[in-house]
Formats: structure tokens, sequence, C-alpha cells
């Protein structure tokens, strides 16, 4: 992740030392994917689906 | 894995060009432009079919065009054009060779055979679904199947632009965070990978239902995925040349963003929201309810249109900063009036950024409101906007984008230049024409993807006020500017990248004070912000865009409200 932080110090003007939260979020794009794809699968697709599946079919 | 992989070093930006990536990034653009020249002419005669007077096309081959039209400009176009990017972005940006340059062909290989074989299958008549394709209208199994593969073909694209981000991390060949436009792509890879997976969850049931081996896809279900893919595919679209606005700045006028930390924000919320939009398409559906669809398309969605926002802010604030600092500062608006509006990739992305906020997202916002988008949906209006948007917005980004790539990366000259400065205009006027009426015609009912807006052979008569009437025709003249354009840009990169003047190692004129190469580290692949919040013109230029928004978002409530008088 971001273990080669310490290197990049020198376009930083805050410490160096402990890189902020969200540049570590940002820094790691498998994080990103896995939320990118988790919130449109939760919010949109299962959520969608369970209201569809839950009309009841006509007789 | 290769021994020590071959480069050049661009003499215009610095950056390392690795063979494999080159040819791969020239592959794709070039296969990109074959599909808007064919996707394009189909547009145009779709067009022609819906000026009233013109009325070009008969019945089964309008629907014919309207399906090829669709897959190959919304589709091919912009996704081959889109995985050039990524390479772009990943490999060049990041110094770093490709991941995988063997699968990045294999990708390549199976996006033309997809392509190919759904265009086939449209072109032999039994296909005219649309490019939604809903259910239970069945289209040939050879539509999925290549929509199928193309997408597979994608998927694996985005597994190569994810695989050199990890090798050039290994490598070390960046520091720190990888650069904005870098950060923008892996927005787009992102997104890419929901649609992408989205879409093979819905078309292969479909592929199998229309082989026969399914006997029925719910059409609400298939409605719900297929918008998972159909409008997260917009997204990439967005995050894709929002990334090159940064980056053409950034190259040609050497402009840092505004603010890093805001811009990556503004990625972020595309990231975490901007997929949930898609909901936007059901917003009549009686199948599900109000809360998912406001939730969905209001409150989530609210939190991307604030990164649009901040994009909105800082991508002119972005120029202006860079102009005032090349001695642009007389004023408000000197910056402005002498941006270099004789250089097609600046023109093109200026233009672009104007009309894709104008007309495209303020539309945007008015269609994905569950309330106001009664008025308009399933109007010509839909069309409207999102030729404003991909059209405008994207298309004509990508091609101004052209004009830097031709001579960067296939370093030829452009063959036309003139023709080259003039294209974004005629272009620009022509899309933002068909996308302002068909808006208007929307407005005042025009179905959308209707073949006679006369009804002539309907059960129910019904009369289309003549305005209407109108707005098709206009639209129609429009279109033939717009194709105009489009065969001026084809014409233009076609001949330029087969006959060009090779121009080898010269650099590409820009307007940075200091040339690139003695910058150490060229500012589009650098961190750093560009130090500066004095960007008075950008604010009223963005002042002016928040007024015509709430006009014209209150105009739709008030619209409303007459459609529906309460009394
Ligand atoms: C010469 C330029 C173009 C012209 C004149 C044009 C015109 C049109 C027209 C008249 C329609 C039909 C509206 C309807 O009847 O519902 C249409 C549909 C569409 N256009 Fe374009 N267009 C152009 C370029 C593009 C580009 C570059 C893209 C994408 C990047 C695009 C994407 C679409 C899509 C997705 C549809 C919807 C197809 C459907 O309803 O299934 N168009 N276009
Ligand atoms: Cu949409």
């Amino acid at each position: 992740m971001s273990k080669n932080g310490a290197a990049s110090g020198a376009d930083q003007p805050e410490a160096a030392e402990r890189i902020p939260f969200w540049q570590r979020v940002c820094d790691n794009p498998f994080l990103l994917l896995f939320i990118g794809v988790t919130v449109p699968t939760v919010f949109y697709l299962i959520w969608g689906i369970m209201e569809i599946a839950q009309i009841p079919v006509a007789p | 894995m290769s021994a020590t992989p071959q480069y050049r070093v661009c003499p215009t930006t610095g950056l390392k060009v690795f063979g494999a990536t080159q040819a791969l990034i020239k592959a794709n653009a070039v296969a990109a432009v074959v599909f808007l020249a064919v996707g394009g002419l189909f547009g145009l005669s779709v067009a022609l079919t819906r000026w009233p007077d013109v009325h070009l096309l008969p019945m089964d081959w309008f629907y014919l065009a309207l399906t090829a039209h669709g897959l190959d400009v919304l589709l091919c176009w912009i996704i081959f054009f889109e995985v050039a990017v990524l390479y772009f972005a990943s490999s060049v940006l990041l110094n770093c060779r490709l991941a995988a340059p063997r699968m990045a062909w294999l990708a390549f290989w199976l996006m033309v055979i997809g392509g190919v074989l759904t265009n086939i299958t449209v072109l032999q008549g039994n296909s005219s679904v649309m490019f939604t394709s809903y259910t239970p209208l069945q289209a040939a199994p050879n539509f999925y199947l290549g929509l199928i593969i193309f997408a597979v073909g994608a998927l694996i694209a985005c597994g190569v632009f994810f695989g050199t981000l990890v090798l050039a991390k290994d490598e070390r060949t960046y520091e720190g965070s990888v650069p904005l436009v870098t950060f923008g792509a892996l927005t787009a890879a992102i997104i890419a990978v929901f649609t992408l997976a989205s879409g093979a969850i819905i078309l292969v049931p479909t592929w199998l239902w229309s082989l026969g081996y399914i006997s029925h896809i719910d059409p609400l279900m298939y409605k719900l995925v297929w918008w998972a893919m159909g409008h997260s595919s917009q997204q990439i679209n967005v995050s894709v040349h929002v990334s090159l606005w940064y980056a053409v700045a950034a190259i040609l006028l050497g402009a840092k963003p505004l603010s890093e930390k805001a811009s990556r924000l503004a990625f972020l919320l595309y990231i975490f929201f901007l997929q949930l939009a898609s909901a936007h398409h059901l917003l009549v559906e009686p199948g599900v309810g109000s809360e998912w669809k406001i939730f969905n398309t209001s409150y989530a969605m609210y939190l991307a249109v604030l990164g649009s926002m901040i994009h909105a802010m800082t991508v002119p604030g972005t120029i202006e900063a860079a102009q005032r600092r090349l001695g642009f500062n007389k004023g408000m608006f000197e910056w402005l009036r002498k941006a270099p509006w004789g250089n097609p990739a600046f023109s093109g992305v200026f233009l672009s950024l104007v009309l894709f906020g104008f007309l495209g997202g303020i539309s945007g916002v008015v269609l994905g409101t569950e309330q106001i988008n009664l008025i308009m949906h399933n109007t010509v209006y839909a069309p409207g906007h999102f030729h404003a948007t991909v059209v405008t917005g994207t298309t004509l980004t990508f091609m101004a984008v052209t004009y830097l790539l031709v001579p960067l990366v296939f370093q030829r000259e452009i063959m036309f230049p003139r023709m080259a400065k003039l294209q974004p205009y005629v272009f620009a006027i022509g899309a933002g024409g068909i996308s302002l009426f068909m808006m208007a015609a929307g407005t005042l009912g025009v179905p959308r993807r209707h073949w006679d807006i006369t009804f002539a052979d309907s059960i129910f008569p019904y009369q289309i006020p003549s305005a209407g009437f109108l707005m098709m025709a206009l639209n129609g003249v429009c279109a033939i500017l717009a194709a105009t354009g489009g065969l001026m840009y084809i014409v233009n990169t076609v001949a330029s990248v087969f006959f060009g003047k090779r121009t080898g190692d010269a650099p590409v004129k820009t307007y940075a004070a200091t040339p690139a190469q003695a910058m150490g580290r060229p500012v589009v692949a650098d961190y750093g912000s560009a130090g500066t919040m004095y960007i008075p013109g950008t604010i009223v230029l963005v002042g002016v865009f928040f007024v015509s928004f709430v006009l014209y978002y209150y105009v739709n409530w008030k619209y409303l409200a007459e459609v529906w008088p309460l009394r």
C-alpha cells in the first residue's frame, strides 16, 4: 500500500511519516475497486432485485 | 516477461513511450475511428429520417440503423478510444511498460471480433432491437454473443490497466501518488469493471434465451440489470473525458490542477456514488419503489453531481490559472480571449467543457429528478440530453485529443491543419444543435425512437404541436452539420495517420512557458496543485452556470405543475 510513502516526502508540505487517511484510501486502487463495485451492487442491484422479486406473480 | 523493453522519450512531454504501449494505443485508436465513421453515418440517416419532411429511411431500415448507430458509436467508438486512454494513463504516465501486452492484444482482437459480429448480425436484419435490446424483443443469438465477446475484451483491457498500476508500483517507476489523470482513468476502470460485470450477468442469460435454452427473461429484471451496464458505461465516459481535460490543459498549457485534493475528491465521489444513477432509467417503472428510486437517483446521485460541480469549477479554473501564469493577466477574461483557440486540441476541449456542462449537465439533473422526469421520460428529450453528454462531451473531447495523439503517438503531422482548426467548431455547433433541438422537441412531447410522428396509421390519432415538427427539422439540419464535422475529423485523422508526414522527434507546439523537458517531471504526469486560487473569470462563468441551472430546474417544476393542474 503506502509503505514507500516516506520516499515521497519531497512534494508533501505536511509531515512525511503519517500519510493522511484519505490519501491512503486514494493510493489503494484495489480498495477503491472494491468500494466502487460493492456500493452499486448493494444499493442499486441487490436492493432493486429484491424489490422486483417481491412482486407477486399474476395468477 | 520480456527483458528490458524498448521505449522512446517523447520530445514534447518528456514521457517514456514503450513500443508495445504505442502499438496498442494506435490499434485501439484506429479501430475507434473506423467505428465512429460507420456509426456516424447511421446517425445521420436516423436524423434525416426523423426530419418529417425528409423521412429518409423506410420503417424497418430506420430501426436497423438506430440499432447500429447506438452500438457503433456508444459502444465501439467510445470504448476502443477509452482503452487507448487507459493504456496511456497507466503505461505512459507512470513511465512503466505495459503489463501483459499479449493480453492487451487479445483484448483488442476480442473487441474487434465482438464489434464486427454484432454489426453483421444487426445488418442481417433480424436484430433491430435497438441499443437497449429490452426483452421480450429478441435479437439473433449472435447479437448478444458479439456484445459478450466485446465486453470480455474490454474487461481484459481493464485488467491490463490494473496490472500496469501494480507493475509500476512494484518497479517504482513513479513516486508517491499516481498523477491526477491516472487517478481519473482509475475511476473509469473501476466503473468499467462494475459495468462489464453487470453486462455479463444480463447478456449471458439473454443470449441463452435467444438460443432457446431459457424460456423467459423477466423484462423488469432485464431493465434493472441492463442499465447497471448501460448507464454506468456513460460514467466511464465522463471520468475519462474529464481526465483528458486535465491532461490536455497540462500538456498544452503546462497547467497544474487548481487543487489536487479537490479534483481527487471529485473522482472519489464518482467511484462511490456515480453508478447509482443507473436508476434514473427506471423512474417510471411500477415494479420498484420510490425509496429505491429516490435514494439512487437523488440522495446518492447528488453526491456524484457534487463531484461534477467540483470539476466544473476546477477544470476552467486550472486553465485560467495556467493562462494567468503565462502572462494573460489583464482583467477578468484575457486568459480566455487569448487562449489558443486556433489549436483544435484546446478549442475542442473547451467547447466540450462548456457544452457538456450547460447542455448535458443541467438536462441530466432535470431528467434524473423523479418528479420532473415524468414530463420528458421516453421523449426525444432523452437522446437530446445524452447527445450533449456523449457527443459534445465525450466524443468532442476524444476528437480534440486525437489532434495531440496523431503527432505524439503516431508521430505524423496533421495533414490538413486548416481543416483541423475549423473542425471542433463545426462539430460543436452541429452536435450542440442536435442536442438542443431534440430536447426542445421532447419538451413538446415528440417521442424518442419513433419512425413517424404524424402517427398516420395509429388507431389513436394524436397531434404533436407543429413546433415539435419544426424542432425535428432543425435537428436534421444540425445533424448534417455534425456529420460534416465528423467527416472532417475522420478524413483528416485517417489521412494523417496513414499518409501524414512523419514528424520523427520534432516536438509539438505547446504554450507552456518552459519546455516540458526542462521541467524535470512533465506536468501531466506530476503531482501538485497550481498554488493559486485567483480565478475570477472562472468564478463568473460558474456563477452564470449556476443561475442557468437553477432557473431551468425550476422552470421544469413549473411546467410539471401545468401538466398536472391541481384544480
Ligand atoms: C453525426 C452525429 C450524430 C447524429 C446526427 C446523431 C443523431 C441521432 C438521432 C437522430 C438519434 C435518434 C433519436 C431517436 O429517434 O430516438 C440518435 C440516437 C442515438 N445516438 Fe446519436 N447522433 C450522432 C452521434 C452520436 C454519437 C457520437 C453517439 C455516441 C457517442 C451517439 C449515441 C446515440 C445513442 C446511444 C442513441 C440511442 C439509440 C437508441 O435509442 O437505441 N450519437 N442519434
Ligand atoms: Cu443514464
